[in-house]
């Protein structure tokens, strides 16, 4: 799969357009057969879904480019039933095992969960990476079953086959886990491992860090000199929103807010940017996870209505309305209320949806081609050319997407901020301006009239 | 469904990132570029200001030196027509002044012809008296040379001065 957004992305960046279309054509025409015989195929069926997810989703290692068996480990750090802390490796938690298929003779790899057994203080502590359960692909502690949860679980099996129609697997039960034939009661622990997305989060941080770091560097050394290329870049980047977006709003508020205004749009533009890289170090659908851009939202929430001015909370509470709309049903009222949440709720969805519906697109676009490879070697080539090209498009629109997702959060951050920023007399300002101005209007309104009277009395004349 | 329901732990470390990532940033990045830009747009500015001043001021200046080249142009005229009538002031001075002189000197020489007139009148007439007194002596001695005359003559004489 990662063949298949790496070439478009590298070759579509670093060739001439024709070129790289040659190349990609005979590639896709090509490739199809070979891929088929290493693919996700597993019985005939394609797991669509669980693709998309595996890659929108989080996940305790970190995939080696170009490999689906590898996971570089990173730490577990779980907080047990009887609240102690551990931190282990993820690779414990999973083992790399040789299956041959039956069908075809051909041997290959899978990654399967197994359990990670700690001894500490005399007491056995188990954890695992929950396949069937309520929790996922989430590290569970799990203990050995009692004989009335033992009981308690035939039951409930028993209920379930009864329903009929259902696969003799393992079935899904709240609140155990199963994993090799047996079931084990589950607790999952407060789970603050530093997990694909968290490790990505780091490294989007320090990225931010180096680029704004590079560019404060470049002027302690070179002084008043304008930074050329990437750098020339960046300062770009940063007069664009500092001057265009955070000046032009907030005006002389600006100095209290820009650093925070600032941090979001460059720190938002990299996730998106890094987790369009298909390969590590990118890959983490960091902006397409609502946990990111929860916290990005919350604090823009945090800080409008923090700072937000006696004037702010009197238009909320009691807004320049006709009384009714007020009084004694405090309609009004609970717009405004309402509206404190919803803003930064949009906020947080619709980065979110865009990132995330981006990344679905350039997967599923990908997909299209083994779901169609049931119809033939022809019909994959077409659908490889199509797939293809739809999906360079739509990783160069991510990009302009990312651009413009990073940029629209920031603006409205500074939009919501700057309308809790209005006082009263910046208010009454307006309003006396506004009634200037009407006034000049009819000033020149009577001044018209009163030339064409004039004029009407001189024709009279001289008649 | 997973990705609607935020993890906690991506929510916490997210959470620490992001304040951790702005308090650096607000503390060592942002102000320092932002101060930078500033300055440089500041300066760019107070450039622009400089070099419309400069020109200004150079057009002045070229203005200035036009008026001073054409004053400078107007003093040496000036003192062109002023040298050549000190010229001719100068020539008609020393002309008179010559002229003074040389009657002068006309004047001493014409005195000093007079005077050699004079002195050669005087001792043309002293020649001649002594002349005729040797003419007189010869004559008198000629006639003298017998007794007679010069009795006679003596007599003469002493009557005339008897008689004064």
């Amino acid at each position: 799969m990662s063949n298949f957004q790496i070439f478009p992305l590298v070759d579509g960046l670093a060739y001439a357009r024709r070129a790289v279309l040659g190349l990609l054509v005979a590639l896709c025409l090509f490739a199809p057969s070979a891929s088929f015989a290493a693919g996700h195929e597993e019985g005939g069926s394609l797991d669509v879904k669980g693709i998309i997810f595996e890659h929108l989703g989080d996940g305790y290692g970190w995939e080696v480019p170009f490999s689906h068996t590898d996971r570089i480990p990173l730490p577990v750090i779980v907080r047990s039933q009887d609240h102690s802390w551990f931190c282990f490796s993820s690779a414990g938690l999973t083992e790399k095992t040789e299956i041959i298929d039956p069908a075809t003779g051909k041997e290959h790899h899978v990654i399967e969960p197994v359990i990670k057994t700690i001894e500490r203080d005399g007491h056995v502590y188990r954890f695992m990476i929950a396949h069937v359960s309520s929790n996922k692909d989430k590290v569970v502690e799990i203990f050995d079953l009692t004989d009335a949860e033992q009981k308690e679980i035939d039951a409930k099996l028993a209920d379930i086959r009864k329903t009929g129609d259902v696969d003799l697997g393992a079935q899904v039960i709240d609140g155990y886990v199963y994993y090799d034939g047996e079931y084990y009661r589950e607790y999952r622990p407060l789970d603050l491992s530093v997990t694909k997305n968290v490790a990505a989060l780091f490294i989007a941080v320090l990225l931010v860090m180096a680029m704004v770091f590079g560019l404060v560097r470049f002027y302690r050394r070179k002084g008043m000199v304008a930074p050329r290329k990437g750098m020339g870049f960046l300062e770009m980047l940063v007069g664009f929103i500092y001057n265009d977006t955070i000046k032009a709003t907030l005006g002389e508020k600006t100095k209290k807010f820009a650093p925070y205004l600032l941090t979001v749009f460059f720190f938002i533009l990299v996730m998106n940017i890094v987790g369009l890289i298909v390969i590590f170090p990118g890959g983490a659908n960091l902006t397409g996870n609502i946990a990111v851009t929860l916290v990005l939202a919350l604090c823009t929430f945090i800080i409008t209505n923090i700072f937000g001015t006696k004037h702010y909370w009197k238009e909320i509470f009691w807004p320049d309305v006709p009384l009714f709309l007020k009084f004694p049903l405090p309609i009004m009222q609970l717009i405004e209320v309402f509206g404190i949440f919803t803003k930064p709720a949009a906020l947080c969805v619709r980065l979110f949806a865009n990132m995330m519906g981006g990344h679905m697109i350039v997967i599923t676009l990908t997909l299209l081609i083994f779901i169609l490879g049931a119809f033939g070697a022809a019909v994959v080539g077409l659908t490889t050319v199509v797939s293809v090209l739809f999906t360079i498009f739509m990783l160069l629109l991510d990009v302009l997407v990312s651009f413009i997702q990073a940029y629209v959060f920031t603006l409205l951050s500074t939009l919501f901020i700057s309308m809790a920023q209005i006082d009263e007399e910046e208010h009454h300002a307006k309003e006396d301006k506004e009634t200037l101005a009407l006034e000049a209007e009819d000033l020149a309104a009577v001044a018209a009239q009163k030339e064409r009277i004039s004029r009407e009395a001189a024709e009279i004349d001289f008649k | 469904m997973e990705l609607f329901t935020p993890d906690f732990g991506l929510v916490f470390w997210m959470f620490v990132a992001f304040i951790l990532l702005f308090l650096v940033l607000a503390k060592w990045g942002w102000p320092v570029i932002i101060k930078m830009m500033d300055q440089r747009a500041n300066t760019i500015d107070q450039g622009v200001e400089d070099a419309r001043k400069a020109k200004e001021q150079l057009d002045n200046a070229r203005a200035e030196a036009q008026k001073y080249v054409k004053e400078a142009q107007a003093r040496q005229a000036e003192m062109l027509r002023e040298a050549a009538k000190m010229k001719t002031d100068i020539i008609e001075e020393a002309r008179s002044e010559a002229q003074t002189a040389a009657k002068k000197e006309m004047d001493a020489a014409r005195l000093a012809i007079e005077q050699a007139r004079k002195e050669a009148e005087l001792s043309f007439r002293n020649e001649v008296g002594r002349f005729s007194i040797d003419i007189a002596e010869k004559m008198m001695r000629e006639r003298m040379s017998d007794n007679k005359a010069q009795t006679e003559l003596v007599n003469k004489l002493l009557d005339e001065i008897e008689k004064n």
